[in-house]
């Protein structure tokens, strides 16, 4: 059975128009298989080179340079919460965030719950400082976050 | 003297819609109207080699001289590579006008790819802005409805393509190279220069890369014209031929140990005093400011005494500072300890140095355990001595990387060891016994 479905593959197709080079495309594949697979499998990727004239370690060594990107080993939960840990946010307590965060949840940043709801991550600047501190759910800025707000943020993300 | 009113962000501040028909209505797309119907691709490229504009990425480098170095005559394509990568740490200026009003932005991206001749434009979006991604792309679907994207825009024989491109959270692609290499599906590896991306960049073809504040100001360069541009900020000194002066309005981002954390538009050249004091609502909690970064944490460290340096693309230096950067300032109080500030701001570089060229890769990590030893109270004397020595024997300017990041990663380094020597000096004596008792927490 292959890692991605007819769906994906006409997804990743639809891109290769946009650019002069099929290798431009490997940026956009990954975000596509990653966003609904929770992360990249070495058949994924096997089956992206081969949608992209590549070789599997050109996507891998592309794909692992971004740290962004999980492998099987260590799929993402349903949620990603990250916690920005920039200056700015540290200034107005980013760091006492996610610590708590971490606490909370008995997990280390880059771990993911249990019950595989939430995966929690720490960021390097959000671009979100004029609401510092900040964290992100998924790629949606959440500002001036403290940690009752979190807490809340948290019970909602676990429904 | 009345306040500056603002122009980049005018329809922000008077929340105004985000989409195409408001836009109009509030005289968009006239400048496009303009340049299709009135002027060639040459005298566009004049207007804003004439107003004097410069970049707003971090560089300051004369936009409409950088396109003048395209190849003449090209037979293309010729790419547009728009810098929405903004990772400076602390920047978010570019956010707000991509999120809230993005058609000004891509009205400066359809007259950079008229000037320049390019057919297609690729926004390179970093993936953490969410919301600028989503209201890009409904903003780029309006355009191709209304014929002002796509083939014979406006039946004026212009043809353009506009594609968002999403990183993966990497700092280094804001580097234009990093950028070129990270489009291309490759790792995000600046290249050396030359050739410059005007010569061969994207799929090595002639390629100008642009930052979004940038091409916003162009869409109002070329709607006022260039003497609007030249009336407002700072001329060239006159005792530095060199200088190309700081002409325009500037979106600085106001950040850390104040009342009122903004992004506010103001004449290039105001002074880090006036943005706290008058913009950011003042020192919280009653506190006095210890210090800032002016410009993204790569321009070094500025110590409260210098507040009065105007920011502009020549006041940083005046005080040992890297330059104007991305004239995002982050302002600490004097509760905080300059260890934890750098400790923060090594941690950063050492995190997002690519590790391409070894001096980088190992330089920043280095000083970034020497900041993690200092902090928990273990630094010697001589630790200083050595970061001073990586801090300056790293980057562009000592010759040692291809690329500017180890520059600014070593710079708040060397000017915390100038600046707040006796501080540190303090502190690595006396530990938590130091009067600068280290207050944020230690990540564990």
């Amino acid at each position: 059975m292959s890692a991605l479905s007819d769906e994906l593959r006409k997804k990743i197709e639809s891109y290769l128009s946009r650019y002069p080079s099929k290798q431009a495309v490997t940026l956009p594949a990954l975000h596509l298989v990653h966003d609904e697979q929770r992360c990249v499998s070495r058949e994924a990727i096997k089956e992206i080179a081969d949608l992209l004239d590549l070789a599997p370690a050109e996507v891998y060594d592309s794909m692992s340079f971004y740290e962004f990107f999980r492998e099987e080993d260590a799929p993402l939960g349903k949620v990603r919460l990250w916690v920005c840990r920039s200056l700015a946010c540290s200034l107005r307590g980013g760091e006492e965030l996610l610590r708590h965060l971490c606490q909370k949840l008995a997990v280390k940043p880059g771990g993911t719950t249990a019950d595989g709801k939430i995966s929690v991550e720490f960021a390097e600047c959000l671009g979100a400082c004029e609401g510092a501190p900040a964290v992100m759910v998924d790629d949606e800025h959440k500002h001036n976050m403290n940690t009752e707000k979190l807490d809340e943020l948290v019970n909602e993300l676990k429904k | 003297m009345p306040d500056f009113e603002p122009v980049l962000l005018r329809r922000i501040e008077k929340k105004a819609s985000p989409w195409l028909d408001a836009y109009r209505a509030d005289g968009g797309y006239r400048a496009l109207e303009k340049v299709l119907s009135s002027m060639t691709p040459a005298q566009v490229v004049d207007e804003v080699k004439n107003s004097g504009l410069r970049g707003r990425g971090g560089a300051g480098f004369p936009t409409g001289v950088k396109w003048t170095f395209l190849p003449k005559d090209h037979p293309g394509p010729i790419y547009l590579c728009v810098n929405a990568d903004e990772s400076e740490p602390c920047t978010f200026n570019n956010r707000i006008l991509m999120e809230e009003d993005p058609h000004q932005v891509l009205e400066g991206i359809l007259l950079a790819s008229y000037a320049t001749k390019a057919s297609t434009a690729y926004i390179y979006l970093r993936y953490e802005y969410g919301k600028s991604f989503r209201h890009l792309q409904k903003a780029i679907d309006e355009l191709y409805s209304a014929n002002l994207l796509g083939q014979n825009i406006l039946g004026k024989g212009f043809n353009l393509d506009v594609y968002l491109h999403r990183g993966a959270g990497a700092y280094i692609c804001g580097e234009e190279t990093g950028l070129i290499e990270s489009l291309e599906g490759k790792r995000g590896w600046p290249r050396i220069k030359p050739p410059f991306p005007a010569v061969e960049g994207a799929f090595r073809k002639p390629t100008v890369v642009n930052n979004i504040e940038t091409l916003a100001c162009v869409t109002h360069v070329i709607d006022r014209g260039a003497d609007w541009l030249k009336s407002i900020g700072i001329a060239p000194d006159a005792k530095n031929p060199r200088d190309a002066g700081s002409y325009g309005p500037k979106l600085y981002c106001i950040s850390g140990h104040v009342n009122k954390p903004c992004c506010v538009e103001l004449p290039l050249g105001i002074s880090v005093r006036e943005l706290v004091d008058k913009h950011g609502g003042g020192v919280w909690k009653g506190h006095k400011a210890k210090g800032c970064i002016p410009g993204g944490i790569s321009m070094g460290i500025m110590t409260e005494k210098e507040f009065d340096t105007p920011l502009d693309f020549n006041g940083p230096g005046k005080v040992g500072c890297l330059g104007l950067g991305t004239a995002a300032v982050t302002i600490f109080d004097d509760q905080t300890s300059i260890v934890d500030v750098l400790y923060n701001i090594c941690r950063f570089f050492a995190h997002e140095s690519c590790g391409q060229c070894t001096p980088c890769r190992e330089g920043t990590g280095w000083m970034y355990k020497m900041m993690d030893r200092m902090r928990r109270g273990q630094g010697r004397l001589e630790d200083l001595q050595i970061l001073d020595e990586v801090a300056k024997s790293i980057g562009i300017m000592p010759g040692t990387t291809i690329c500017g990041l180890a520059d600014g990663a070593g710079w708040p380094v060397k000017n915390a060891i100038t600046k707040f020597r006796g501080e540190l000096e303090d502190w690595i004596r006396k530990g938590k016994k130091s009067e600068h008792r280290s207050r944020v927490a230690r990540m564990t």
